[in-house]
């Protein structure tokens, strides 16, 4: 056998940029190597050491995220976290990035990315049992975006319905800042299966190394690299550079898989995805500290004349790397064929730590593995000593400066229809247009359907093995991350994304317990870009030590940038989001958004005194969609009256005393109502006190639309009506107000000032067509 | 009375019937794996939801070649009860069990959702528990259910009263504005005229759990548990 070791010659700077990698990262691989690697191993540093692969300029900031606690039984590191929910039961979630695929080819690009973390849950032992998205694009006047929007919902569709995964929930914005790089983030919930949490790294030596699943082509080449550079105009020639999906195929891996760890045959498994054979052969060679050595002939594959390159960076999809147990090879490929599968012995566990690859009986690369999974580039960067220009531009913004208000409306349009105009904003509109086309209800566990409440609930019941019929407990999900407020002030942004998704949680009755993250942000080596990672992440690492919600892992995407035709980078809004979990002991006690009940008393939860500034028009969606701006510093996170406000109305739910519970997001308090009003169709008279609301509030935009406060509105049938303000009274001192009652059904959401001045009237039905049919009519 | 729940790859709502038939049901429940063709002594066939070997190149189209089809065929033509839920309808109308043909929706997108249907018969196995024209909330969730069949055939679907369920408003208002996919004459479900197959795109088997809302779909499965009884 002959080894390519003597031959190499350095490899041309056209050769090292095609890479994505720079002059420096060459001259490191070479001092690691001790020698100039050849084309196929620069290829997998090229993959290895993009940040999509090594967190190379975000890892110093990923170190401040907690990441331990109780519950907390595999953190960040493997394929995805793992809690423990009680009961005797582990849940398994994570959040990964599909956005310059997406970008390319919507429909692929996303269905891939579906594929991806859905493999990364089963990869653990677990059968995933939910799926969210969080998306953004741009603004749906635009042909473009809604050629992506629609592209990206059907890829999604397209894969999570025909595996068989329910989708349940998650978010989406619509802002210019997305256009040419809309963001498509994939989050799956798994429930464990197996007895033994399946890790990756490969153990004992001369244990066979399995490749399974499907074949291998070119298709997705160096995907992990095109992920890590800026979107330009030649982008569109990248298209390969997207892997095709097969929903199908991954169903029988998914049953393939936990047949086969069941077995106890499996020593170590991992997901072959950015990166594919070279990140999988590295990792498992890393974590367990030992090397892998893979012959490439014994690769199952579905083009001819591919050389050593094309197969290390290929990203074809449905694939993952086993380390079996000797002996027991048959018993893991039989079951694979069983399901229709590829299933081969490539290689084996070796004791030199190195990813030694053959091809044609020669040696194609041998690299050690730490040098391409653990050992890599990392780059600390300094933080801007002041915020930048565009940010202290922005605080310059007073609600003073906007023009004079109202009781009849601002500058001509009645606080009607502005009211009418924010409902019909796509970014809060229903997205029924979207969540009617993804099988929400497979698997008979969905407690709450799509639009019912501020967070998904599922039923944790195994969907193998025991009768799982009587299961009580249930767990709750969501995303969340408002952009403009984290572009605004990136700090309190992270920590307004965590703080909202706890708050989501805790309206329906949830205790919010662990964190995954998807950091989308701009090319972090201008200042300005590394400002808002570095500030962010330090809001998100704040926001979880706040609300005890250890961050388990996550995903990475930056180069979020589109290269418009002068040349010029566009970056997206940082977009840090929050998918979060908590745990329902009891799915008898829970509650949804829609107002319920005639009669019901309507409380607005956190109502700030005296605090200034918690409550604003800064970073609003008013601010945004009426006047055109975006301004002002977003709402101050209180930590102390978040959680005061979300652990009253866990409280209220769990006594039973809180019928609905819906949070005061985009739009403020006016919208939320109009939220809750529509989805119960009840109508209500709400008396909105200048002195009660915030002793800020002078105008009457502010009053309806100022977002911000830790506020929830709550209702509460009049037989709890005493019970709950006592309890109010002693829990949240003065931070709560009785807005009105629920009225009958069909009527009208009457918004009014303690003065008895007609705000907003408006019937239900009006509210609710603006509202439920926007995003359809943007699109035809 | 024991169920029998085939399963072909990219089957998806096998473990949901299972869940309604073994746990709910507490009856003997029995699953099929593709390549049998002993279906054993079960008493009723139910062919599930999903994308039967990735429905790629007309739904259902291959998955009525499999040995357990084969089998659920001539145990149809003996009498058998043969259920289709779905994809299984869509089986079902592929291996010609039952009449026409299931088609890409009218809004050409998946639809998810909750709709009511008119119960047509109830002199049915499957359907002796609803009353005639009770309106019931059954959930659907497919991309290709537009049901399509030419005009005889839908003719004497009509005049031989196979059609089992129908598309509606909730107070039993069959119209275009009440038909979510475009289904020819509102049709949700269908059965042979010996009426011991039954084919629908809706999903009774999702509607059977208190604790996920509604429970109209669980009458169809007592309906052919009480038809046990009455034979026993």
């Amino acid at each position: 056998m002959s080894t390519h070791a003597s031959a190499p010659i350095p490899c041309s700077p056209e050769e090292i940029a095609s890479e994505g990698l720079k002059p420096g990262e060459y001259d490191e691989i070479v001092k690691r190597l001790g020698r100039h690697p050849n084309r196929a191993e620069l290829g997998m540093f090229g993959v290895m050491w993009s940040e999509h692969c090594c967190y190379k300029n975000s890892r110093p900031l990923l170190k401040q995220f907690p990441t331990e606690g109780p519950r907390i039984l595999v953190g960040p590191g493997e394929n995805a976290g793992v809690v423990d929910v009680g009961h005797g039961q582990r849940l398994v979630f994570k959040i990964e990035s599909h956005n310059h695929p997406s970008a390319v080819e919507p429909f692929q690009g996303a269905a891939t990315g579906v594929g991806g973390i859905l493999r990364d849950i089963f990869t653990m032992g677990a059968r995933p049992i939910a799926a969210l998205n969080a998306l953004r694009f741009g603004t749906l006047n635009d042909p473009n975006t809604r050629r992506i929007f629609a592209g990206v919902v059907s890829g999604i569709s397209h894969y999570g319905n025909c595996f068989g995964v329910p989708t349940v929930g998650g978010e989406i914005y619509f802002d210019q800042a997305y256009a040419g790089n809309p963001l498509v983030n994939a989050m799956a919930i798994g429930l464990m299966e197996t007895k033994e949490i399946v890790k990756s790294g490969a153990a004992g030596i001369g244990n066979p190394v399995l490749y399974v699943g499907s074949t291998t082509g070119r298709d997705g080449m160096g995907g992990a690299s095109f992920a890590s550079a800026e979107l330009t105009d030649e982008s569109e020639a990248d298209r390969p550079a997207v892997q095709v999906g097969d929903p199908f195929l991954e169903k029988s891996l998914v049953e393939a898989c936990l047949e086969a760890f069941k077995t106890g045959a499996v020593v170590a498994a991992q997901d072959m995805g950015a990166a594919g054979i070279t990140c999988s052969t590295s990792e498992m060679a890393v974590n367990g500290n030992v090397g892998i050595e893979l012959d490439l002939d014994k690769v199952p594959v579905r083009e001819t004349g591919m050389v050593p390159y094309e197969y290390l960076l290929s990203e074809s999809q449905e694939r993952m790397l086993f380390v079996g147990h000797k002996g027991r090879e048959q018993e893991l490929i039989d079951i694979f064929e069983r399901w229709g599968l590829h299933a081969v012995v490539a290689g084996e566990v070796i004791s030199e730590p190195i990813v030694r690859i053959l091809f044609k009986g020669d040696v194609a690369a041998e690299v050690p593995a730490s040098a391409l999974a653990d050992n890599t580039p990392l780059y600390e960067r300094d933080v801007l000593a002041e915020p930048p220009t565009y940010a202290q531009t922005a605080w310059a913004w007073q609600e003073s400066d906007l023009p004079d208000c109202s009781v009849a409306g601002i500058e001509g349009q009645s606080w009607n229809d502005v009211m009418l105009a924010l409902l019909g904003t796509p970014t809060i509109a229903s997205k029924q247009w979207v969540y009617h086309q993804y099988d929400h209800q497979v698997q008979n566990n969905t407690v709450m359907l799509p639009g019912g409440a501020d967070a998904a609930i599922l039923r944790l019941r195994p969907l193998e093995g025991d009768d799982g019929s009587s299961s009580q407990s249930g767990v709750a999900a969501t995303t969340d991350c408002n952009p403009r407020y984290v572009y605004l002030n990136p700090y309190e942004g992270g920590l307004a994304a965590v703080a909202e998704a706890a708050r989501n949680l805790s309206c329906v009755g949830a205790d919010p317990i662990a964190v995954t993250d998807n950091l989308n942000f701009g090319s972090p080596e201008k200042p300005v870009g590394y400002w808002q990672l570095a500030e962010a992440c330090r809001g998100l690492a704040d926001g979880c030590r706040a609300f005890d919600t250890p961050v388990t892992g996550g995903n990475v995407s930056l180069y979020n940038e589109t290269v418009d035709s002068d040349g010029k980078p566009q970056p997206i809004y940082p977009t840090p989001v929050v998918g979060m979990v908590g745990v329902i002991d009891d799915l008898d006690k829970i509650c949804g958004q829609s107002w319920q009940n005639s009669g019901d008393q309507i409380y607005l939860l956190g109502t700030s005194f005296g605090e200034g500034g918690t409550v604003t028009l800064g970073a609003s969606e008013y601010l945004k969609v009426i006047h055109g701006q975006v301004a002002g510093q977003p709402p101050k996170v209180n930590i102390e009256l978040e959680l005061m406000v979300q652990a009253a109305c866990r409280h209220g739910i769990r006594q039973g005393w809180i019928s609905s519970a819906h949070d005061c997001a985009e739009g403020g308090v006016a919208i939320a109502l109009a939220e809750s009003a529509i989805t119960g169709n009840l109508g209500a008279t709400i008396t909105l006190s200048n002195a009660t609301l915030s002793n800020a509030a002078q105008r009457y935009d502010h009053l309806l639309f100022g977002e911000g406060g830790a506020r929830i509105i709550v209702t509460v049938a009049p037989t709890h009506q005493t019970i709950w303000e006592t309890y109010l009274k002693e829990h949240l001192k003065q931070q709560w107000a009785l807005l009105g009652t629920v009225a009958s059904v069909d009527t009208q959401l009457i918004i009014q000032t303690s003065e008895q001045e007609t705000l907003v009237k408006l019937d239900i039905a009006t509210m609710a067509d603006c509202w439920r049919y926007a995003i359809e009519r943007a699109l035809n | 009375m024991k169920f029998g729940v085939i399963t072909f790859p990219g089957s998806n709502c096998d473990r949901d019937v299972v869940y309604v038939t073994r746990d709910i049901l507490q009856r003997p429940t029995q699953r099929i794996w593709h390549e049998d063709s002993d279906l054993g002594d079960v008493d009723v066939v139910v062919i599930p939801g999903g994308f039967s070997y990735g429905d790629y190149l007309r739904c259902g189209a291959v998955a009525q070649f499999s040995p357990a089809m084969r089998s659920a065929v001539d145990f149809a033509n003996k009498g058998g009860l043969v259920m289709g839920i779905c994809n299984g309808f869509q089986i079902l109308t592929e291996v010609g069990l039952l009449p026409g043909a299931l088609v890409r929706n009218r809004d050409m997108r998946f639809i998810c959702d909750r709709t009511p249907l008119t119960v047509e018969r109830t002199d049915l196995t499957w359907t002796s528990n609803y009353t005639q024209g009770q309106v019931v909330t059954i959930p659907i969730a497919h991309g290709e259910g537009c049901y399509y069949a030419d005009a005889d055939t839908l003719k004497s679907l009509e005049d031989n009263q196979q059609i089992v369920f129908r598309y509606s408003s909730a107070d039993g208002v069959v119209d275009d504005s009440n038909n979510p996919n475009g289904s020819l004459n509102n049709i949700a479900g269908i059965c042979n005229q010996q009426g011991n197959v039954l084919g629908m795109m809706p999903h009774p088997e999702r509607a059977a759990d208190s604790r996920l809302g509604g429970t109209d779909g669980l009458g169809l499965f007592e309906s052919v548990l009480q038809a046990a009884l009455s034979i026993a």
